[in-house]
C-alpha cells in the first residue's frame, strides 16, 4: 500500500460565497502551473476539497511545492480505498504505520456518504479497536494524540490521512486583481510584494534603472528577486524604466535636499501611467514608516500627492528585523544584500529633507518641466516577463554545460 | 589496457571534459567582476551550485567548491578545530581514515588538540559503543569515512549521525570521497555537518571537489582573501572545474541505481573468480562497497604482482595510491587485526561502472597466471637451483 493522493484543504476562501468558484478555479490553475514538471499527476476537485492524484509520483517534492501556494490551509497525504469496512481498516492501519514518531493516536471518522451503513461514532470505535489490535506500543489519546487518523467516507470513496502539513494560507494569487510593485532591489520591496501576493494579488514589477550609474548587476538582481517571487504565484512582468535622463534633470533643477522627494514623485507619476496603461488598480511599495528620510509621514504626504491611485504599503508598520526575517524566509534576503548601486542610492543627498511640505516642493518644481522626459521614459519602457522556473531548472539555460 | 584502479582515480567522462573546455573558452571572466561578462559567469557558477545542491538534496549555500578530497578534509577538520577550539580540543576519528583525515587530525596534536582513534573490527567497522564511550565534554569533531578507500568497508554513517545528533556541540564530518555514486548517502537524514566529495573519483577532473557544510556550522577559513565561497574558501572560482564537477556529479547520480546493480554483478563475479585462485586472501568484507576488492597474495610482493599484471595489460594498485609510497604495511589492514604478511601484500582492484564481465574474466585468468608463475619462480629460488 502507498499514499496515492494529496488532499488539499482551502483556507478562508471556502467562506467566500459567490466568488468561491473563481477562487477555486484560480487555485487549481496556480497549482497546475507550479506542478507542471510532475507530468503524471492529476488535480481533481470535490466538495470543499481538492485532490492531487499522484499516479506514482513521489509525494514529498509535490507537497513542498504546494506549501508555497497561497490559498491552501493545509495538506495531507491520503490513501483512497473503497467504501467498505475491510478496506478502510487496512487503509487506516497503513496510514498509522507511516507515523513512526507517534506513540498515541486518535481516529476521527466523517461520514459524508450517508448511504454507508455504519455511523461515524461506531466507525471510530471499530477502527480504534482494529488499530490497537494490529500495532504495538501505541495507545489511544483522544485529547492530545501524536497523530490523528482522519477517515472521510465520501461518495467517491474513503480518504484516509495521517500527518497534516501546514499550507501557506492567504488567497490564491490572481483572485484579487493586479498591483504594480515598485521594486528597487533592496530588502523591503520583495517582502511587500510577497505579502500582497499572499492576499491574492497578482504582481507586475516596475524598476527604475539609470545606466551607466546603475550596473547590469543591479538589473540582474531585480530579475532574480522577481524570479524568487514567481515561486509564489507564477510568471511576473517587469517594467524597466530608463531613468537616467530624468534623474539627471531632477538633480540639475531641484535643490539637493529636496531632490529625493521630487524623484519619488516622478517615479510615482510614471508608475501611475503604467498602471493606467496596463489596467492595474494599485501600486505597492516596501515603505516602512520612519525607516529613511523619504519614508516619514511628511514625505509620504508630499510624495503621494501626485497620484490618486491607491499606494499600498504592507510594511508600513513593520520593524526592520521583521522585514528581514520575512526576507530570509521567502529567499530574497541573500539577493537583496548584494552591494550594487540602484537608482535610489546613486544620487543620495548629504542631508535630505526629512519633513518636506507640499508648498515647498511645489515651489521647487515650478522651475522644472519633467513631463517631456516622463513621456519619453514611458515610451522607452522595456517589458520582460520572468517565468516561474520549476524546481529542476537552473534559471538560465546552462544544460549543455551542466 | 584494462583499468581496474578506479579508487585511485577515474577516467574523466568526455562530456565532462567538453564542459570544462567550453566554460574555459566562453566563460573565462572573473565572476566577481561587476561587468556583464562577470555577471554571466556568476550566473553559471550559481546554476552549478544550485544543481549540486539539488543533486545532494541540500541548500545551495551549503555547497563549498574545493580543489578535491584532500582540501575538503583539511578544511572540514582544521576549519572546525580553529573555529570551535574554545569549546574544546578533542577530536574523534578512526584508525582507518584516509591520510588526508588521519594526518590532518594528527597534525593538530602539536597545537594541543587531543585525538581519539576509534578501533575497528576485522572487517574495518567501527562500533557505536566505542564512539559513545569516547565522547567527552570537550569533543568538537567526529570524523568518520563512509567507504574505506583500501578495503571498501562501509561505516554505519546514519547510525553515527543519529547518535551524534544528541550532541549539538559536536560537528560530524564524513569523508564520502569513495562513497558518492557507489553507496547511497543521505546527508540530511544522516545528520552530517560536513561531507567531503571529490570530482576525479566520479569521472570528473582532478582539482575539483565539494565540501558540504551544514548552514548552522561555521568553519574558520584556511584560505583568506576575496571572500569567495561565502568567505570560507577565498580564491578566484574555478568555474570551469566546478561546472564540470557538477556535470560529473549529475551523471553519477542519475545512474546511481543502475550502476549499483552493475557493481553488484561485477563484484560477485570477481569474488567468485578470486576464490578459485589458491593463495589469495580476500580482505574486503562481503558487505563492503562493491567497487572495491582488496586481496593479498600471500608471500608475494604486491609490486611484483602489479608490474607483472601491467605487462599483461591490467592496472591495479597496492593499498591506496596516496600512501603507497610511504610504508610497506597498510595501516588500515593492521587496524583490522590482519597479520603483517597480509598487511604488506595487499592488492586493490577497483571497478568502474564501465568495467565489463569479459574484462573481469580476463583479469582473473591473468592474475591466476601471474601468481602461478611468480610462485614457481620463488620455489625455484628457495631451492637454489
Amino acid at each position: 500500500m502507498e499514499y496515492d493522493h494529496i488532499l488539499i484543504r482551502y483556507g478562508e476562501l471556502a467562506l467566500k460565497g459567490k466568488n468561491m468558484k473563481n477562487f477555486i478555479g484560480q487555485l487549481r490553475r496556480n497549482l497546475q502551473s507550479v506542478l507542471k514538471s510532475f507530468t503524471n499527476i492529476k488535480i481533481k476537485r470535490s466538495q470543499g476539497r481538492m485532490y492531487i492524484l499522484l499516479n506514482g509520483e513521489d509525494p514529498e517534492p509535490i507537497i513542498a511545492e504546494c506549501q508555497k501556494v497561497f490559498g491552501i490551509y493545509s495538506l495531507s497525504l491520503a490513501i483512497k480505498v473503497d467504501n467498505n469496512e475491510t478496506s478502510i481498516k487496512e487503509g487506516a492501519l497503513f496510514a498509522l504505520s507511516t507515523q513512526h514518531h507517534a506513540h498515541t493516536f486518535k481516529v476521527a471518522v466523517r461520514r459524508v456518504d450517508k448511504s454507508f451503513p455504519t455511523g461515524s461514532q461506531e466507525m471510530n470505535q471499530i477502527l480504534g479497536g482494529y488499530l490497537l489490535k494490529h500495532t504495538e506500543n501505541l495507545t489511544v489519546d483522544v485529547h492530545h494524540p501524536d497523530t490523528e487518523i482522519k477517515v472521510e467516507i465520501r461518495n467517491e470513496g474513503t480518504f484516509i490521512t495521517a500527518a497534516v502539513y501546514q499550507g501557506a494560507g492567504g488567497l490564491p494569487v490572481g483572485t484579487a486583481g493586479k498591483s504594480l510593485l515598485m521594486l528597487s532591489g533592496g530588502i523591503d520591496s520583495p517582502v511587500a510584494g510577497y505579502l500582497m501576493m499572499k492576499r491574492g494579488v497578482q504582481l507586475e514589477m516596475i524598476h527604475f534603472h539609470s545606466p551607466p550609474f546603475t550596473s547590469e548587476r543591479a538589473k540582474q538582481k531585480v530579475m532574480e528577486l522577481t524570479e524568487v517571487l514567481t515561486n509564489f504565484g507564477g510568471s511576473i512582468r517587469v517594467h524597466l524604466v530608463p531613468f537616467t535622463a530624468l534623474q539627471q534633470e531632477i538633480f540639475r533643477t531641484i535643490p539637493e535636499r529636496y531632490a529625493m522627494t521630487v524623484m519619488r514623485r516622478v517615479m510615482l507619476q510614471i508608475s501611475e501611467k503604467v498602471c493606467a496603461r496596463e489596467n492595474i488598480k494599485a501600486m505597492v511599495t516596501g515603505e516602512s514608516l520612519g525607516q529613511v528620510a523619504s519614508q516619514t509621514l511628511g514625505s509620504m504626504n508630499v510624495i503621494n500627492e501626485v497620484t490618486n491611485y491607491p499606494v499600498l504599503r504592507p510594511l508600513v508598520s513593520f520593524d526592520k528585523e521583521d522585514i528581514i526575517r520575512y526576507s530570509r524566509q521567502i529567499g530574497t534576503y541573500d539577493i537583496s544584500i548584494r552591494p550594487y548601486e540602484d537608482c535610489c542610492t546613486v544620487f543620495v543627498p548629504k542631508s535630505p529633507a526629512t519633513n518636506p511640505t507640499r508648498s515647498v516642493i511645489h515651489q521647487c518644481e515650478l522651475k522644472a518641466d519633467f513631463q517631456p522626459l516622463i513621456t519619453e521614459a514611458i515610451e522607452d519602457i522595456e517589458i520582460i516577463t520572468i517565468e516561474q522556473k520549476s524546481s529542476t531548472q537552473t534559471g538560465e539555460d546552462f544544460t549543455d554545460l551542466l | 589496457m584494462i583499468y581496474l584502479d578506479n579508487s585511485a582515480t577515474t577516467k574523466p567522462d568526455d562530456t565532462v571534459i567538453e564542459s570544462f573546455k567550453k566554460v574555459s573558452q566562453q566563460y573565462f571572466a572573473n565572476p566577481s567582476s561587476i561587468h556583464k561578462a562577470g555577471a554571466d559567469v556568476e550566473k553559471l557558477q550559481t546554476a552549478a551550485r544550485n544543481q549540486a545542491a539539488q543533486l545532494l538534496d541540500v541548500k545551495p549555500k551549503e555547497i563549498i567548491f574545493t580543489s578535491g578530497g584532500t582540501e575538503g578534509n583539511n578544511l572540514a577538520i582544521k576549519g572546525t578545530a580553529l573555529q570551535y577550539q574554545q569549546r574544546g580540543k578533542h577530536i574523534i576519528t578512526t584508525e582507518i581514515e584516509h591520510a588526508s583525515v588521519y594526518e590532518t587530525v594528527k597534525s593538530l596534536e602539536q597545537f594541543g588538540f587531543e585525538v581519539t582513534l576509534l578501533p575497528v573490527d576485522q572487517d574495518g567497522h567501527v562500533k557505536l559503543e566505542d564512539l559513545k564511550k569516547s565522547i567527552r565534554d570537550d569533543t568538537i569533531l567526529v570524523s568518520v569515512m563512509c567507504v574505506n578507500n583500501e578495503i571498501g568497508t562501509v561505516q554505519p554513517i546514519k547510525e553515527i549521525g543519529k547518535l551524534l545528533r544528541n550532541y549539538p556541540k559536536i560537528a560530524f564530518h564524513v569523508d564520502a570521497v569513495q562513497a558518492i555514486g557507489k553507496v547511497a548517502i543521505d546527508i540530511q537524514n544522516s545528520f552530517i555537518d560536513l561531507c567531503t566529495l571529490s570530482g576525479h573519483k566520479i569521472n570528473g577532473l582532478k582539482g575539483t571537489g565539494i565540501l558540504y557544510k551544514n548552514k548552522n556550522k561555521q568553519l574558520f577559513p584556511l584560505l583568506h582573501g576575496g571572500n569567495q565561497e561565502y568567505g570560507i574558501r577565498s580564491g578566484t572560482e574555478n568555474v570551469a572545474g566546478n561546472v564540470s564537477l557538477v556535470r560529473a556529479l549529475r551523471l553519477t547520480k542519475s545512474k546511481e541505481k543502475e550502476n549499483q546493480v552493475i557493481f553488484n554483478e561485477l563484484n560477485k563475479q570477481l569474488r567468485e573468480g578470486l576464490k578459485e585462485i589458491p593463495g589469495i586472501n580476500i580482505n574486503s568484507p562481503l558487505n563492503a562497497a562493491k567497487h572495491i576488492m582488496h586481496i593479498s597474495a600471500n608471500g608475494l610482493k604486491p609490486e611484483t604482482v602489479i608490474h607483472d599484471l601491467f605487462e599483461k595489460g591490467f592496472v591495479i594498485s597496492t593499498q591506496s595510491a596516496c600512501s603507497s609510497k610511504a610504508s610497506d604495511k597498510s595501516r588500515v589492514l593492521i587496524a583490522c587485526g590482519k597479520s603483517d604478511e597480509i598487511a604488506t601484500s595487499g592488492l586493490r582492484i577497483s571497478l568502474s561502472h564501465t568495467t565489463t564481465t569479459e574484462e573481469i574474466n580476463n583479469f582473473i585468468d591473468a592474475l591466476s597466471d601471474t601468481i602461478n608463475t611468480l610462485r614457481q619462480l620463488l620455489e625455484v629460488d628457495k631451492h637454489g637451483i
